[in-house]
């Protein structure tokens, strides 16, 4: 009686966040070109979605900017780490209580902050202005996913591994950094995702031209949504969902062992 | 002995398939100081856990005072649990932990602050009602676990490997403030430990266990001189554990030698294991002993010297404060009342225990 | 070593000090000064006008009663999760993660599909002879759609924080006679402190400061404190007025910040 209470209570609230994510499944195989009808099944906006340069570009730019700011933000988030890791404690204090003003403080006024800071460099808005946002805002991600792994590293291993002979790049290479990989990892996946559901920063550091797909979805809102969008965003779901079922399914059966990493994964 | 106090009847628990307990039957006595020992995974943490109501047995029922308390909630039993790493509240001062249980029973404030006072006195940390858990050493924390389960007046204080965390030195230390503090409350302690040493020093009753089975009840001496089966001599303390064949009473043959011996009821000719204790096996002139060897290892201990001897195809372990050197010459000799006989494993599981180790 | 580690961690503190430390202070340079670039405060005095000051108010009982609601929602939720003992404590994040790979704007625009007049939902209250709800383009549809996208910033920490606690500590408490109700509110509940407070902060602040539900889900009539800014950046050009009322926002942030790092010194709650 209470489990089924518990079980049905975690199945509403799944409802609850995945039904939005139906509705718009759903709509990508709506004939019918408005929300409101329901007018028969379609793969028609499939078709066109190939023919659609304009969505088709805001796709490359979203999946460009998310790669190239989670990648850089990812090296210099784990280098930072690793510096912090040898800091004063005092130091490393201030440091990662800078690193937590872009988690913490709304997006509006980080978004709105760099366009400032970008408008007075006198920087040209476009491409570059976006990824160096996103660099920012991805990099205490990859530092809070990473920085827990590195207390957890046991000191002495790298000490056994140049005791042993290794260089102090080798150690590091061969020894710590196997360590913290799990954590680079969910931090870069987690830097990856929050760049391509960035809609807020990027509207404000954004120039004319340069779309994302979350711009051109926003500026889309007043004229009607084309379903092409709702087709794209169902391929990149089920593609994310397909990939990370098998990223999770797979490496079960190998390796008991490496139920350990995964659960860091994120 | 004093009254009976608590019965485990038939207790049974498997996890995922595993047995864990096989038809334990188990009865504490009152103001007894009861020892599980036993290696890990061989259901004394579980026992204890059924014990304190933490999980239910498969089958069988605990009889508590002669009341059924097999599904009674651990909120309403009489006993009180000391946890393994203390589970201490981080969020409460050490006072506030102590007072946890009384304010739950309602108890005046009065009341309340004797017994802190009453239980820091008991434990030795007078002064520390404002201590947050976190600024205590290990040693420390384990006494506040104990304070904090003595001011319930329990009948039954369930103390799961206590002092496991802590140093040899404060380990030892601590030995003796529990036996203290039992005899000051005058209460039943139920305490596991995997540690045979913690287990001799402590206990009026020592429970061997082995993969959910009891291997034997008794007084620390009679576990330690008498051991009925080769996992029980092994488990407590060195020995020189040998196949054997009985001859007839009070006459076993040792390595195809003749040794007097004091055990009788074996039969004839019947194949046994005999234990006899490292500081058991005397070192005499070749000519003096039942067997004759030589000295391959000499390792100082302290307080003694630990020697293997080869002698009759075996490798004896002995412990003797006379020094002999590697390659000398000795011989063997056992007091009768030094060897113990033991039946040799009869069941399939008996049989796992004695390759196991 | 330490020669060695100021190379290491010059990147990031070039950058932490370009991009996070510079523009806030040019948050309040533009704030506090007017278009000549004299000293004023008359850019952050304008929250007091009616406009404004009914902005921030709706603003800030939307984003209490929708942090409350995720709470209200989350709590329970937490709870199931860590008792259910999922042996890939990844995979309940993943879940909660999964739902951001669609398209933030998309999944809050859906919600017009499932709450309009005609909608899924209606269709449904219809079905089985309930009444139907309209709350599209209401305050209460914002509500809703600040707790569809801010739950899995108040699951994921509390999750966190509660999985953490030390089973044998509650069992220690069940020892010493406290009930379920005594257990959860003595014990388990000030333990989750640090996710409660992370949970929080992670809710309010982005519910305060959105401009996105509001405009999707309000409307064009119902303004947000973050729509007045964005309006001010993004149309009337106005920097110096929206720092002025971003430098308000930012005293409802810091207050935030000060509590998680009173609560959560150790990064406890934290949601990853």
């Amino acid at each position: 009686m209470k489990n089924t209470a518990k079980k049905i209570y975690i199945a509403l609230i799944f409802l609850f966040l995945y039904a939005p994510i139906a509705t718009l499944m759903v709509l990508s195989f709506n004939a019918s070109k408005t929300r409101a009808k329901w007018g028969g099944f379609t793969f028609k906006w499939y078709t066109q979605l190939i023919q659609n340069d304009d969505i088709l570009k805001a796709l490359g730019n979203t999946l460009l900017i998310a790669l190239l700011s989670s990648v850089i933000a990812t090296v210099i988030g784990t280098v930072a780490c690793i510096a912090m890791n040898h800091m004063k404690k005092r130091t490393r204090t201030v440091m990662m209580g800078i690193t937590n003003i872009p988690m913490l403080n709304a997006d509006i006024v980080t978004g709105i902050s760099l366009m400032l800071l970008f408008i007075s460099f006198g920087l040209r808005f476009g491409f570059g202005t976006i990824l160096l946002a996103h660099i920012t805002f991805n990099i205490p991600y990859v530092i809070l996913s990473v920085m827990p792994r590195m207390k957890q590293l046991n000191p002495s291993i790298y000490e056994a591994a140049l005791d042993l002979g290794a260089s102090p790049f080798n150690a590091f290479r061969r020894v710590v950094f196997p360590d913290l990989l799990p954590g680079i990892l969910s931090g870069f996946l987690m830097a990856f995702t929050m760049s391509l559901d960035d809609f807020i920063i990027t509207h404000f550091t954004k120039g004319a031209g340069v779309d994302t797909l979350s711009t051109k979805i926003y500026t889309e809102v007043r004229k009607g949504i084309k379903p092409e969008m709702y087709a794209l965003s169902t391929i990149i779901f089920l593609s994310v969902l397909v990939l990370l079922l098998l990223v999770n399914a797979a490496p079960d059966k190998q390796d008991p062992r490496a139920d350990k990493k995964q659960a860091s994964r994120f | 002995m004093s009254k009976e106090l608590i019965h485990l009847n038939n207790i049974s628990k498997s996890f995922d398939g595993q047995m864990v307990l096989d038809e334990l039957n188990l009865t504490i006595h009152e103001n007894e100081f009861v020892t599980l020992l036993g290696p890990s995974g061989c259901g004394k943490t579980t026992t204890l856990r059924i014990l304190g109501g933490f999980a239910t047995p498969d089958t069988g029922s605990v009889i508590f005072d002669g009341r059924d308390i097999t599904n009674l909630p651990p909120n309403l039993r009489p006993l009180n649990t000391v946890f393994q790493k203390y589970a201490l509240f981080t969020h409460m001062n050490i006072a506030e932990n102590i007072a946890f249980g009384l304010k739950i029973r309602k108890k005046s404030k009065d009341y309340i602050a004797d017994k802190i006072r009453y239980a820091l006195k008991l434990v030795n940390l007078e002064g520390y009602e404002n201590r947050m858990p976190d600024s205590l050493s290990g040693g420390q924390q384990q006494r506040i676990a104990i304070a904090r389960a003595i001011v319930n007046e329990p009948r039954v204080l369930l103390l799961d490997e206590p002092l496991g965390a802590l140093d040899l030195k404060l380990r030892q230390e601590m030995q003796y403030e529990l036996i203290r503090m039992k005899n000051e409350l005058g209460i039943t302690f139920v305490y596991v430990t995997h540690d045979q040493e913690e287990a001799l020093t402590m206990s009026d009753t020592i429970v061997v266990m082995n993969q959910g089975y009891i291997q034997q009840i008794g007084s620390p001496e009679s576990i330690y001189n008498e051991p009925e089966n080769a996992f029980v001599a092994d488990f407590i303390g060195d020995s020189n554990i040998i196949p054997a064949t009985m001859i007839e009473d009070k006459l076993v043959s040792i390595l195809g030698t003749r040794f007097a011996c004091v055990d009788t009821g074996f039969g004839h000719n019947k194949p046994v294991d005999v234990v006899i204790r490292p500081e058991d096996v005397e070192l005499v002139a070749p000519a003096q002993g039942t067997l004759t060897g030589e000295v391959t290892h000499l390792i100082f201990k302290g307080v003694h010297y630990e020697m293997e001897v080869m002698a009759g195809g075996f490798e004896w372990l002995v412990h003797s404060t006379v020094l002999h050197p590697v390659g000398e010459k000795v011989g063997v000799r056992v007091d009768p009342y030094n060897i113990q006989i033991m039946n040799k494993p009869e069941s399939e599981d008996e049989e796992a225990v004695a390759i196991d180790i | 070593m330490t020669s060695k580690n100021k190379w290491l961690s010059a990147p990031y503190t070039l950058w932490s000090a370009v991009f996070i430390i510079i523009p806030l202070c040019m948050i309040f340079y533009y704030g506090l000064t007017d278009k000549t670039g004299a000293f004023t405060l008359e850019n952050i005095t304008a929250i007091a006008t009616a406009e404004h000051a009914k902005a921030l108010r709706l603003s800030i009982l939307l984003s209490l009663i929708s942090t409350l609601l995720c709470f209200l929602l989350a709590y329970p939720l937490a709870m199931i999760l860590t008792n259910m003992k999922v042996s890939q404590h990844s995979f309940i994040i993943l879940i909660f993660i999964l739902p951001m790979w669609m398209n933030f704007l998309l999944r809050t625009l859906a919600w017009q599909t499932l709450l309009e007049k005609n909608g899924v939902i209606n269709n449904i209250l219809t079905f089985l002879h309930l009444p139907n709800i309209n709350i599209i383009n209401t305050p209460y549809a914002i509500i809703l759609g600040m707790v569809y996208n801010f739950l899995p910033f108040m699951v994921l920490p509390l999750y966190n924080a509660l999985s953490k606690i030390d089973e044998n500590v509650i069992n220690a408490a069940r020892d010493l006679g406290a009930d379920n109700v005594h257990t959860f509110f003595r014990i388990i509940l000030p333990l989750s402190v640090p996710g409660i407070i992370s949970g929080i902060s992670m809710v309010f602040v982005p519910a305060l400061t959105t401009f996105v539900i509001s405009s999707l889900l309000g409307g064009s009539k119902i303004l947000l404190i973050g729509n007045v800014i964005d309006q001010e950046f993004t149309q009337a050009s106005n920097w110096h007025l929206g720092s002025g009322l971003s430098i308000v926002l930012m005293l409802f942030i810091i207050l935030n910040m000060i509590a998680s790092a009173v609560f959560d010194k150790d990064g406890e709650g934290s949601m990853l």
